[in-house]
């Protein structure tokens, strides 16, 4: 995505750290107001068992969100993770049907999933073309591969030990899917932060021109980043896979949506240059908090999604009015 | 810049001429007048939202609401139907182009005014307008039994010999043809894409601009909204899921940069055209229907690579490097 000139000077004047700092306070009041909510709505929300439950609602998704968050702050995203998954699975199910064992289909997921964030990389630095359309694009293609291999038909039969990666748990109520979800946030928040990496990523989103003339290989540090959101939806599939214990090419629909969702809500600026993983993994939290918590309401699930539509305009318009607002008083 | 573009049309033009041949070959009955004019028909709402969305792109936004919008629209006249039975289609359609209208505004207002990301606004919208589908509805569908015959037959209804949805296409099309090539707003539009900041210095009111093409494709999803309903003859949450990526996809197989300010008419028709000829034509050639994902993937993806050869021109790479 080109960024336009006007968008510059925004970012520069308000020194983004401490802006960003307060914006994860924001997010932290706003997850524990949300949650003091659901525990007085429901009395069934406060239980070790039900907030274990609660984790499997956001887990996948927010392991794609914390590689998109980096994607999108060096200013390209990907749209075709859902279908990566959904492509992963197929091949997964695909392989069962010959009786491969638990480590090849995790080995084939994350080949798979690399492969394709293989390709939209190199489709986008490579070619220099715009990340939106390639990744819409291959969105129809991969999911396209897996609507031609299986058609209308399910892949089931999954070995009993897979089950572990959707179902089971590592400690006490600490299921996998969380567990994998922390670690994998470790790992993100130290290269995104604690890196030369990191910064690369954050000065190509500022200004790809000066990371460019500053020395920094701008085409290689995307392609690793389009890469690794590949790697992740490739491991995200592993989990749904597991999980659900099936495989249909509508698998994981509409993930892409939702990954971005949590992406933006974590306060990652989508035209690229501002975030931090941390903003990203509470943002998460608040997006499984609100499923879960109305889904113990008995709200449906359509009707959530009116929630999370409304919580990421809102969120996003808040900082933006809320400065409209300080420059007026300014002047 | 003229013939560059005129170039590109023609050469998607004939490509869809060469496809259409090639399966004339094995299949002669395929490019009989009559089925032709059927795959005509058949594409004439996708034309009519690839209309709308390729204006908000050659502003430099993306609508990825207008499927959700139409779902929306298409519930309200549906319901509206049912319990009215007596309300006219031609007053029906007015209320769905008002509706879509109002929810294309809804965008419109938070790019313009609030200055939110059209991808950010529309991605929240597009949930939004899905869920109170459903909020409208209960989650119960409208069914053909409940439709009046009037709101059923209107669009199927043969004029000089082309049923009344192709010439509402034919209408859109040339109407947006005008608008663009003779209207100062149409100029205002590409002027806006092509470089927001010259625009701005010339006196064009750049973010208003964008909220009239939000308005735009909001008025033209909600028309969608109508036909699609009545030509599919039921209405529910689940109307037109993920069709919003078929609309974006017609307008960049058909040549409208997502970079905003290049694109015409005449591409995004052929664009819509080609995705429609290749749907109709895969149960022809005995190709299972579940090709068709794939098969426009692989032409999103060669458009996209053909069209940002003919775009790459030297002058314009500094300016993008440099924004």
């Amino acid at each position: 995505m080109s960024v336009s000139a006007r968008h510059i000077p925004d970012r520069l004047d308000s020194g983004w750290r401490s802006r960003f700092l307060t914006w994860e306070w924001l997010l932290l009041v706003i997850a524990v107001v949300i949650f003091i909510a659901n525990s007085l709505a429901s009395p069934y929300f406060l239980d070790a068992y039900s907030l274990s439950d609660l984790t499997f609602n956001f887990c996948e998704k927010g392991l794609i969100a914390l590689a998109m968050a980096l994607l999108i702050i060096s200013g390209e995203i990907d749209l075709s993770v859902a279908a990566n998954m959904a492509l992963c699975s197929t091949l997964m199910g695909f392989a069962v049907q010959f009786g491969w064992g638990t480590p090849n289909l995790v080995l084939i997921a994350i080949v798979v999933g690399t492969l394709c964030g293989v390709f939209n990389g190199a489709l986008v630095t490579g070619l220099g073309l715009p990340s939106i359309v390639v990744t819409i694009g291959t969105m129809s293609l991969f999911r396209g591969i897996s609507f031609i291999i299986l058609g209308d038909q399910v892949y089931k039969g999954y070995p009993d030990n897979f089950g572990f990666f959707g179902q089971g748990y590592v400690w006490w109520v600490i299921s996998f899917e969380f567990a994998l979800f922390l670690v994998a946030a470790l790992i993100f928040w130290f290269l995104l932060h604690r890196t030369s990496f990191g910064r690369r990523v954050f000065a190509i989103g500022n200004n790809q021109t000066t990371a460019l003339y500053s020395g920094v290989n701008v085409r290689r540090t995307k392609f690793i980043l389009f890469c690794l959101t590949g790697l992740m939806s490739g491991v995200a599939s592993v989990l749904l896979t597991s999980r659900l214990g099936s495989t249909r090419p509508s698998l994981a629909q509409g993930f892409e949506l939702e990954a971005i969702t949590m992406v933006v809500l974590g306060g990652v600026a989508i035209t690229g240059g501002a975030g931090s993983i941390t903003g990203v993994v509470l943002a998460a939290f608040i997006m499984g908090l609100v499923t879960f918590g109305l889904g113990l309401l008995n709200v449906p699930g359509i009707v959530m999604s009116i929630f999370i539509g409304f919580l990421l305009i809102v969120t996003i318009a808040l900082p933006i009015v809320w400065r409209r607002w300080g420059w007026l008083l300014k002047s | 810049m003229g013939g560059l573009r005129k170039s590109r049309e023609t050469w998607l033009g004939l490509a869809i001429l060469l496809l259409v041949g090639l399966i004339t070959l094995r299949f002669p009955s395929f490019a009989a007048p009559s089925n032709l004019g059927e795959i005509f028909n058949d594409t004439a709402i996708l034309i009519i939202l690839a209309m709308g969305q390729m204006v908000v792109i050659l502003t430099r936004s993306i609508d990825l609401s207008m499927a959700a919008n139409l779902c929306f629209t298409g519930m309200a006249v549906a319901m509206l139907n049912a319990t009215h039975p007596g309300i006219p289609i031609i007053v029906l359609i007015g209320i769905a182009i008002l509706i879509g209208l109002a929810l294309g505004a809804f965008n419109g207002v938070l790019v313009w005014k609030v200055g939110i990301p059209p991808i950010v606004v529309t991605l929240g919208t597009l949930t939004i307008f899905r869920g109170t589908t459903f909020v409208l509805s209960g989650g119960k569908w409208v069914n053909a039994d409940q439709m009046s015959p009037a709101f059923i037959s209107f669009q199927r209804d043969i004029l000089l010999g082309i049923p009344v949805l192709s010439w509402l296409a034919i209408l859109t099309v040339f109407g947006f043809f005008i608008f663009l090539s003779r209207s100062s707003l149409g100029r205002f539009i590409y002027a806006s894409g092509v470089n927001p900041t010259a625009s701005v210095y010339a006196g064009i009111n750049v973010g208003r601009t964008k909220f009239i093409a939000f308005c735009i494709s909001g008025a033209v999803s909600g028309l969608a909204g109508y036909l699609w309903i009545s030509r599919y003859v039921i209405a529910s949450v689940e109307v037109a899921n993920g069709f919003e990526l078929n609309i974006i996809a017609a307008c960049v197989i058909g040549g409208i940069s997502i970079a905003g300010g290049i694109g015409s008419v005449a591409g995004a028709v052929l664009g819509a055209l080609f995705l429609g000829i290749i749907g109709n034509a895969l149960p022809v050639i005995n190709v299972s229907p579940f090709w068709q994902m794939a098969i426009s993937g692989t032409a999103i993806l060669l458009a996209i690579v053909l069209n940002a050869r003919g775009e790459r021109k030297k002058g314009r790479i500094i300016l993008k490097e440099a924004a």
